[in-house]
């Protein structure tokens, strides 16, 4: 290891430099975090998979138009060329009594029904890419929801302290004892036929604000305790005190010296609750209290898969690997951040 | 088997032979009787209490428990729907223009508990009825003098003037406020069945009451098994009302699911499966086990209730636009098949009174057949009724079919041009949820099951005035239909049956067809029944009324 490459301790002021070196400026901590990460091989080959995953998702469109020719969103009775033979997509048994409809399995062919057809006969490959869409993208929106309010609440309550904190961490307190899926159930039937309006924002039935304000809201506390507990380590730390001392304002020591020191915490906290909030959308789509149909997301294509679960067992088993492996790339991701942020921490998400 | 043990130890072989040949129905009968019989169903089907109980599950369980002063002939086919006299010892007697109907009780018959069956007995159990706000105690029995005292002031109800009996002649008379060509049928359905007159006045939940069938329940736990055993007091009365059964001990285990059902039968380990298989084992079972499986047609239909009062299905257009654009055919594949289900337009189905085929929402209309969608026509309602764009939300149970059924209505919803969302809702409270008006329910995805043979039990039950109840979650007219005009239809064939049937099922397939164009409701499919029964269970019949006769089956 390069000794220049970590001695941001050598540019002590006063200190003279050796004639004719070249003085060379000390990477900052976020530059050093990012070499560390760089140099992190799983972390690396984590990202870029969450990446090749991510790009693959935002083919959907693409993907549902040109390649498969389908629409993934309506029930489709007809027929299929496979291979130059025509198979009905829906195929009704012929044999013994007759009985029950199949859907088409794999065809391992892009141009259509790669992963088969679920019992609408709809393309499962193409569901999948905007399901894994509408999976990202309430994943990524509640953690970024979830992000601000834990920061903003953390903050607020370690650096005010008092009567401020003790409110605070009251109402995470209840948040954090009301069961997600409880409060997620009841928030879908009080929302079943009708939409919520609050102030400006209006949020249909079936709109996906309604999932990601649900995870979003619900792991706050999770994320806002320990920013909680470091604001109040930090405001006892030395430079905080000097700067305390020296008369500087409140709200400049919060913006140039608390806020600075949490953020890297918060980033840690992204692709970790990125992981922890995709399980629990699939979840709530799987009890159908999620992403609303025709709509996908993985959690809804499970679901319809496991009335197929005997027949067309791809159907489920498809879109429960995309999750493992997503919420894997991004926990291995996670820990990759961790370690070149915060090497000391001994943080860690646990679900519920 | 024990065939020889009646013959002789003298007989040869070949006498062997030709006795096994000859042996008498009665005898092979008798080597069938005895064994457990196992039936496993998802869950329990609610309180044991006959008179409240509304599930199949149990309807079909209390028919070898329970006895009406009428009841509906154990028989299978068009023979089933026969009413024959049960605990009366005839049909009754008919006085007063078909107001009063006299019943003369059977003697020497008792109550599992030993109590002998008494006039006191039929007048309390029919007070009773009331008494415990049976679900149908105002649909069903509003008509007996008395009657609507009892339905506003139950706790009191004693039904004077209704029904009375005669100890001295041990008859009973009911006495009606107006003719009723139903009658007889409202008293063969489990909740008119006959229970000691000291029944507590409630709900009895999972404590069993004494019957006067074959059988009785020994124990009930709805979270783990029913248990019923043989009525130690009972003699065989009449073979179509009540007939001795062959297993000695029937239990219905509960809490597997539909797969693990199919899995326990397969296996043996069970002997019927009271749910329908799931979907994707309708293929195995139809070809590895087809001798085990039993297909029968119901008459019942899948149908799409329209909320005729607000919009967008206030506008008689956009109702038979949906009516025209669903595709039958790609319903009935997602049941399962066309050998599970047959494609419908109209309300009544086939085989029913009434019913002529008629299917004007389809390709080529005429001849009451289903020849496909009519798209286009569809589209041309839809830009008349000026409804493009509404937002419209289909509410389905969480059931699978029911789930597979809503998505493709919110399908082809959209492809008309309307906003569709789907909503499943637990199957536990989708029911009650759609007929609420205050839930402002436009179109639901459910299923209707003959309580009786009757036209009127569809159409003036489905989509009579009287049937609609406001804020109610008690409001079977899911549609909230009325139409003054075919409602008096409705009211004229229901007299008119009462002295000439022929007559008034003429006047129902014309009623079938003015609501069928009205399209409140779009009609989908004519379920069949799946029975899948183990290798070991023996003598399958199925009764149109009651479904598979439990009791009459063997399971040695």
């Amino acid at each position: 290891m390069a000794a220049s490459e970590t001695s941001t301790g050598s540019n002590i002021p006063g200190q003279a430099e050796p004639a004719g070196a070249k003085r060379r400026p000390a990477a900052g901590p976020w530059v050093t975090a990012f070499r560390k990460l760089v140099r992190d091989k799983a972390a690396m080959a984590a990202l870029l998979l969450f990446i090749l995953i991510v790009i693959g998702c935002s083919f959907a469109p693409y993907y549902a138009a040109n390649i498969a020719h389908t629409d993934p969103f309506t029930s489709y009775d007809g027929t299929v060329i496979v291979e130059g033979q025509e198979l009905s997509v829906l195929e009704e048994s012929t044999e013994g009594l007759g009985l029950g409809t199949t859907p088409i399995g794999p065809t391992w062919n892009l141009h259509g029904y790669f992963l088969g057809a679920d019992d609408q006969g709809r393309d499962v490959m193409a569901r999948m890419l905007y399901g894994g869409l509408n999976s990202l993208w309430i994943a990524s929106a509640s953690t970024v929801l979830c992000l601000i309010l834990a920061g903003l609440l953390g903050v607020i309550a370690g650096f005010f302290g008092g009567a401020v904190d003790a409110v605070l961490a009251r109402i995470l307190d209840v948040i954090w004892a009301f069961p997600i899926f409880l409060l997620a159930i009841s928030l879908s039937i009080v929302l079943i036929n009708s939409s919520i309006e609050i102030g400006p924002i209006v949020i249909r039935a079936g709109s996906l604000w309604l999932p990601i304000f649900i995870i979003g809201i619900v792991y706050v506390p999770y994320i806002a305790r320990p920013i909680r507990g470091q604001v109040l380590s930090l405001k006892n730390s030395e430079f905080v005190l000097a700067a305390v001392g020296l008369g500087v304002p409140a709200h400049r020591i919060l913006w140039k010296d608390i806020l600075p020191n949490v953020a890297t915490t918060l980033i840690v906290f992204v692709p970790l609750m990125m992981a922890l909030n995709m399980v629990t959308e699939s979840a709530l789509s799987f009890l159908s209290i999620g992403v609303q149909p025709p709509d996908a997301s993985w959690g809804t294509i499970i679901q319809d898969g496991q009335t197929l679960l005997y027949s067309r067992p791809m159907v489920a088993l498809a879109p429960g690997i995309a999750i493992a492996v997503t919420v894997l790339t991004l926990n291995v991701f996670g820990d990759g951040v961790r370690d070149a942020l915060d090497p000391r921490s001994k943080l860690r998400i646990g679900g519920d | 088997m024990k065939k020889t043990s009646w013959l002789g130890i003298s007989a040869g072989a070949l006498c062997l032979t030709a006795a096994a040949l000859i042996a008498t129905p009665a005898a092979q009968a008798q080597d069938h009787r005895g064994g457990t019989m196992r039936l496993v169903a998802v869950g329990a089907g609610g309180t044991i209490d006959p008179q409240i109980n509304y599930t199949l599950q149990y309807w079909q369980l209390y028919q070898g428990l329970y006895d009406g002063l009428l009841n509906f002939k154990k028989g299978v086919g068009e023979e089933g729907f026969k009413v024959v006299p049960d605990l009366a010892e005839d049909m009754p007697q008919v006085a007063d223009d078909g107001k009063t109907l006299i019943f003369k009780l059977r003697k020497g018959i008792k109550f599992s508990n030993g109590q002998d069956v008494t006039v006191k007995d039929v007048v309390a159990s029919f007070q009773r009825i009331f008494k415990v706000s049976s679900p149908t105690a105002g649909g069903f029995y509003a008509g007996i003098v008395g009657a609507d005292k009892c339905l506003k002031e139950a706790a009191t109800c004693t039904l004077e003037g209704g029904v009375v009996g005669d100890e001295a002649a041990n008859t009973v008379t009911i006495h009606l406020t107006q003719p009723d060509a139903e009658i007889y049928y409202k008293l063969a359905v489990p909740h008119a069945v006959i229970l000691p007159a000291d029944s507590p006045a409630k709900d009895v939940g999972t404590d069993p009451l004494p019957g006067t069938g074959a059988y009785m329940v020994e124990s009930y736990d709805p979270n783990k098994q029913l248990k019923i055993v043989r009525n130690p007091h009972f003699k065989e009365w009449s073979k179509d009302a009540q007939p001795d059964g062959y297993p000695d001990v029937v239990v219905m285990d509960f809490g597997l699911t539909d797969e693990a059902e199919v899995t326990a039968v397969a296996n043996g380990q069970a002997d019927w499966a009271f749910d329908q298989p799931p979907a994707d084992r309708l293929a195995e079972i139809g070809t590895k086990y087809k001798d085990q499986v039993h297909v029968t047609p119901l008459t019942a239909m899948w149908y799409a209730p329209m909320n005729v009062n607000i919009p967008p299905f206030n506008n008689e257009k956009a109702r038979q636009a949906v009516s025209y654009a669903l595709d039958r055919n790609a319903l009935v594949k997602r049941f399962g098949g066309k050998v599970l289900a047959q494609p419908v337009c109209q309300i009544l189905p086939p085989g029913f009174p009434g019913h002529e085929p008629y299917c004007p929402y389809t390709k080529n209309p005429g001849g009451g057949k289903y020849n496909g969608p009519d798209m286009a026509m569809a589209k041309k309602l839809m830009e008349e009724s000026g409804q493009k764009g509404q937002p419209v939300t289909v509410i389905s149970e969480d059931s699978a079919v029911s789930k597979s059924v809503g998505t493709y209505i919110q399908s082809v919803l959209n492809e008309l041009g309307f906003k569709a969302e789907l909503k499943p809702i637990s199957s536990n409270i989708q029911f009650t949820y759609i007929q609420n008006t205050n839930n402002k329910v436009q179109i639901s995805v459910t299923q209707w099951y003959q309580d009786y043979p009757a036209a009127s039990d569809f159409l003036n039950i489905l989509f009579g005035c009287d049937s609609f109840h406001e804020g109610s979650d008690s409001s079977i007219n899911i549609a909230g239909f009325c139409d003054k005009e075919i409602d008096a239809k409705m009211k004229e064939a229901l007299k008119v049956a009462v002295t000439d049937q022929k007559k008034a099922d003429d006047m129902w397939k014309e009623i079938d067809k003015a609501v069928t164009d009205k399209a409140a409701a779009a009609t989908l499919f004519t379920p069949k029944h799946v029975d899948f029964v183990s290798k070991r269970l023996g003598n399958f019949q199925f009764n149109p009324q009651f479904y598979f006769m439990v009791y009459q089956a063997w399971v040695q």
